[in-house]
């Protein structure tokens, strides 16, 4: 086995310091009846050549958002990674590297976390960021439970233009951990009543923007409420391009903000893995989940970085944490900040003007277009069209045209009559011809 | 046995080099934060600013600015490079971090998740675009039933205490379907755990009731039939255990707990011990995660992506959360919503680290049945060949017995010499070896667990023990004050952590 350096050689000198006759005599502990002496139902190893073919085999039964015309989103979008962003990830100190428990030979790692943190915390205008999560979704579930700790309540409000599987996760945690969550029905308009919902028995309100169906939301006046009532705002966004564009949570006075950064120097890979975004303000610093990397200096006296605050965390507090999390994102984080130093402000801002330009002139387009309503006044590279007959089976006939169209919305939200919503994300990606593609797609499909 | 690495040459007497105008030392270079070499109007990154168009951001534009600082292609190189030099990796050396399982990472895992048709796929298309990548779930699905005789397995989890977290949730599930989540809310959990068990169980509400392992390291069927009672919902047990023992009990264990009407959740941190030799669900246990990145070999990354599915007994198959994959005629469906089953529903978007199930499936490939079996066995045998060297100086907590993939020392041994775990830890570091897991677990005063993996060759584990003895002797001699200024030959020395954690800076702020 190419991966195996011991040859039967070695395994005999080895036994033979150990004092053993046999490797079995190593695994005299485990119950007899439970060896296995019978070879499992597994094929045998394979050469790296049939490794490949195996693999390619499952790969190519998938279409490729490179082979079509590709309009999918609802959470994850597909952007253009630098080729530099992908070869420094595979540096072997990076990539085989174990999270920087020993500081002293894990600078490289603590010093980009500590540069990703402050990257977060500038983005969505708050100040601090810890070292990540898993992805928006579980970031959001956290913030939830921050939000309890901080208040001493156990009542989320969720926004109706949140993404369902956010609201899914939350309603998840919450139903199994006793809390109360209110969620609001899905809210296409941006127009629901959050301020009627806030109480003083509400922890958290918790706002998406741009929101699921991709309205760009003004947060300030719920900011107000909130803390009127002692209640904190937990601002969450999918698309973090988007905050190239847009005024973030931390500008409208959000408490907690959570998001997905997979759009900024990750690939879609089917959903995973991607990076949690956690940011917060300073006074919250101690009820924050996850590992933080914090400035100090060595016994030189020299600047270094190390793993901190760590009083709060399941290896030291165990029952008593802020969170169970223990490995987070680290690689995925590492892809996010290398991308969004190559962009710098100047390129993110000139990026998210592309993303909303291709959106833009794709309601142009489809303005045009006869039985498909434009739902959003406003957006950013994602909106929501009502399309005469089920999404889903249009969706379905566009792919069988060459064109990923979009998400249906029933796909998330079924059995809400809600199937005849469609929700399309252009990016830097997509080209004049693909917007054609789309338009002539739909209007065959239709 | 290797005494010194045959390139050795002796070096004049040490002393710290004199400082150098750039604070470099030849290769170990020094590098300032991405915020006091970037410039805001730099950027690497060429993009054509869009033809005129009229904006729909609804009044919401970003007006101040960001503040964030790019750097262009070359300097992006340089700064990323410079700051993976100043890392330790597998790669570099071996890395016996004990319970973490640094093992290699083969590179044709990496090509082969950069695919297209598996990095260029999004999580909501059409379910007929991405059949290849549902089957490659149910293979994977497959692979770990087989190696672990259980009924179900739940994918979607992104890390092991992810894993637990849907292990206690598919418990506490079941339980209310009993109509007893009233009554059954304590989870029976032994003091050599890993942090992550109670932290999940508090998480969900249990509480934690500590149950005491023996003398010999391992937790009794006496202790656990003491601790059981009708308030019991599940108990949590590592196997191999945390100290490197496999819970010799844990078929009897396993009985009396289900006798209780509990549930037996399994930590699977350590299942690389035994892939291919046992299979977990002949023991007797209901949940068990399974850390792809350890077990498996994806990557850890400095820190993750981790992947942590749970398989399941049939008795709590019916309570996984959603998405899972059906097969349905020739195709597969994946079923994205609890409405109408008995899932507990869903705890993250989507449908699971992808990127992670195409490196581990890769690695399942190459080593097949037979190679899987073979890794836990060289694992195993590796770190009884350091227990069995390594005996005569270094002591052992409980006894010298074999252990499994990782052997636990204690610092008993280094009484009376002023010098602690940390301490030897860091000296290590001169010798340039990562650090073993330390103190932990805690049931080991100033434990010392090392975990060599089946990837080191006898040349390198001879090197390593002969350095270790070396540091030994050292430390019995009386070199204390070497070993507290250690480590010397790092990019940085003992960082001052209560500095850090008294007056947190957790972000650039200029100046």
């Amino acid at each position: 086995m190419r991966y195996h350096p011991l040859t039967d050689a070695d395994r005999s000198e080895m036994l033979a310091k150990i004092g053993a006759a046999g490797v079995e005599e190593l695994f005299a502990d485990m119950p007899a009846e439970a060896l296995l002496h019978d070879a499992l139902d597994l094929p045998r190893g394979k050469s790296e050549l049939e490794v490949e073919r195996v693999m390619s085999a499952f790969a190519a039964r998938n279409i490729a958002a490179s082979r079509a015309p590709f309009f999918v989103g609802a959470g994850a979008y597909r952007h253009h990674v630098p080729a530099s962003v992908d070869h420094l990830i595979q540096r072997s100190e990076f990539l085989t590297s174990y999270t920087p428990y020993q500081p002293e030979i894990s600078q490289g790692t603590l010093q980009y976390l500590f540069e990703f943190q402050t990257q977060v915390a500038l983005l969505t205008g708050m100040e601090v960021a810890n070292a990540s999560m898993y992805d928006g979704s579980t970031a959001c579930a956290e913030a939830v439970l921050m939000a309890h700790r901080l208040t001493k309540r156990r009542k989320a409000i969720l926004s109706g233009g949140l993404h369902p599987h956010y609201a899914d996760v939350v309603r998840t945690v919450s139903k199994l951990a006793d809390d109360d969550v209110v969620s609001l029905a899905p809210d296409v308009y941006a127009q629901e009543n959050l301020l009627d919902a806030i109480d003083a028995g509400v922890s958290c309100v918790v706002v998406q923007s741009p929101d699921f169906f991709g309205n760009p939301r003004d947060l300030r006046a719920l900011a107000q409420a909130c803390h009127r009532c002692g209640a904190l705002l937990i601002g969450v966004f999918t698309e973090a391009v988007s905050l190239g564009l847009l005024t973030p949570p931390g500008a409208f006075g959000a408490d907690i903000v959570v998001g997905e950064g997979q759009s900024i120097g990750n690939a879609l890979a089917f959903g995973g893995p991607y990076v949690g975004l956690f940011a917060t303000r300073e006074e919250f610093l101690r009820q924050m989940p996850g590992r933080v990397s914090g400035e100090t200096v060595d016994a030189d006296g020299r600047r270094a970085y190390v793993l901190t605050l760590s009083a709060r965390e399941q290896h030291i507090r165990r029952d008593k944490a802020t969170s169970n999390i223990c490995t987070n994102s680290g690689l995925c984080a590492l892809a996010f900040t290398i991308h969004l130093s190559l962009l710098g402000e100047t390129g993110l801002r000139r990026l998210a003007r592309v993303n909303h330009a291709s959106a833009v002139l794709l309601a142009e387009a489809l303005a045009r277009v006869a039985n498909v309503e434009m739902l959003n006044d406003a957006f950013f590279n994602e909106f929501t069209l009502r399309v005469t007959g089920d999404a889903a089976e249009i969706v379905e006939k566009m792919a069988a045209r060459g064109v990923l169209a979009g998400v249906p919305v029933s796909r998330l939200l079924p059995r809400l009559g809600l199937d005849d919503l469609l929700l399309v994300a252009s990016t830097e990606t997509n080209t004049a011809e693909d917007r054609a593609a789309f338009v002539a797609a739909l209007e065959g499909a239709l | 046995m290797l005494d010194q690495p045959t390139h050795f040459v002796a070096a004049p007497d040490e002393e710290t080099p004199p400082a150098t105008f750039t604070g470099n030392r030849g290769l170990d270079q020094e590098e300032p934060l991405l915020f006091e070499i970037g410039r805001l109007d730099v950027t690497g990154v060429d993009i054509d600013e869009p033809e005129p168009f009229t904006p729909r951001l609804g009044g919401l534009e970003r007006v101040d600015p960001i503040g964030l600082p790019g750097l262009c292609e070359p300097e992006a190189m340089r700064h990323y490079v410079r700051l993976s030099r100043k890392n330790y990796s597998i790669d570099a050396g071996l890395y016996p971090l004990g319970s973490c399982t640094m093992k290699h990472n083969p590179r044709l895992n990496e090509k082969l998740a950069r695919l297209e048709g598996f990095a260029d796929i999004h999580p909501l298309q059409p379910q007929s675009t991405i059949q290849g990548a549902l089957a490659l779930m149910e293979e994977l699905a497959r692979w770990l039933l087989a190696l672990t005789n259980m009924s179900a397995v739940a994918l979607s989890p992104k890390a092991g205490a992810h894993g637990e977290l849907c292990g206690l949730m598919t418990i506490k599930t079941a339980i209310a379907a009993r109509g007893e989540a009233a009554t059954r809310n304590v989870v029976l959990i032994p003091q050599s755990a890993h942090g992550t068990n109670p932290a999940s169980a508090a998480l969900l509400g249990f509480s934690v009731r500590v149950v005491a392992a023996g003398d010999d390291g391992i937790v009794h069927a006496d202790a656990v039939r003491a601790a059981l009672g009708p308030d019991v919902a599940a108990i949590m047990l590592t196997n191999p255990n945390t100290c490197g023992l496999f819970e010799r009990d844990i078929v009897e264990i396993a009985r009396l707990v289900r006798e209780e009407g509990g549930y037996f959740y399994c930590d699977g941190a350590n299942f690389n011990a035994i892939a291919g030799v046992a299979r977990p669900g002949d023991f007797g246990i209901d949940a068990m995660h399974i850390n792809l990145h350890k077990t498996f070999s994806t990557p850890h990354g400095g820190g993750g992506p981790g992947s942590g599915p749970v398989v399941l007994s049939e008795r709590l198959a019916p309570y996984a959360p959603v998405p899972f994959v059906l097969r349905e005629g020739a195709g597969i469906r994946l079923v994205e919503h609890a409405e109408g089953t008995e899932s507990f529903g869903r705890m993250t978007a989507f449908h699971g680290q992808m990127g992670m199930f195409t490196r581990a499936m890769a690695y399942m490939f190459s080593h097949g049945a037979d190679g899987l079996r073979q890794a836990s066995r060289d694992a195993v045998l590796s770190a009884n060949y350091i227990r069995a060297s390594l005996r005569d100086v270094m002591t052992q907590p409980f006894g010298d017995r074999p252990c499994m993939h990782e052997v636990l020392f204690d610092d008993a041994w280094l009484r009376g010499t002023g010098i602690t775990t940390l301490d030897f830890a860091k000296a290590m570091i001169d010798e340039g070896y990562h650090p073993m897991t330390i103190y932990f677990p805690l049931v080991a005063h100033g434990a010392m667990l090392i975990e060599p993996t089946e990837s080191e060759s006898k040349a390198s584990l001879d090197l390593f023990i002969a350095t270790l003895r070396d540091l030994g002797e050292r430390a019995l001699r009386g070199e204390a004050e070497a070993f507290h200024q250690a480590p010397r030959h790092a990019p940085r020395r003992r960082l001052d952590e209560t500095l850090a954690a008294r007056k947190p800076v957790l972000r650039w702020r200029g100046g």
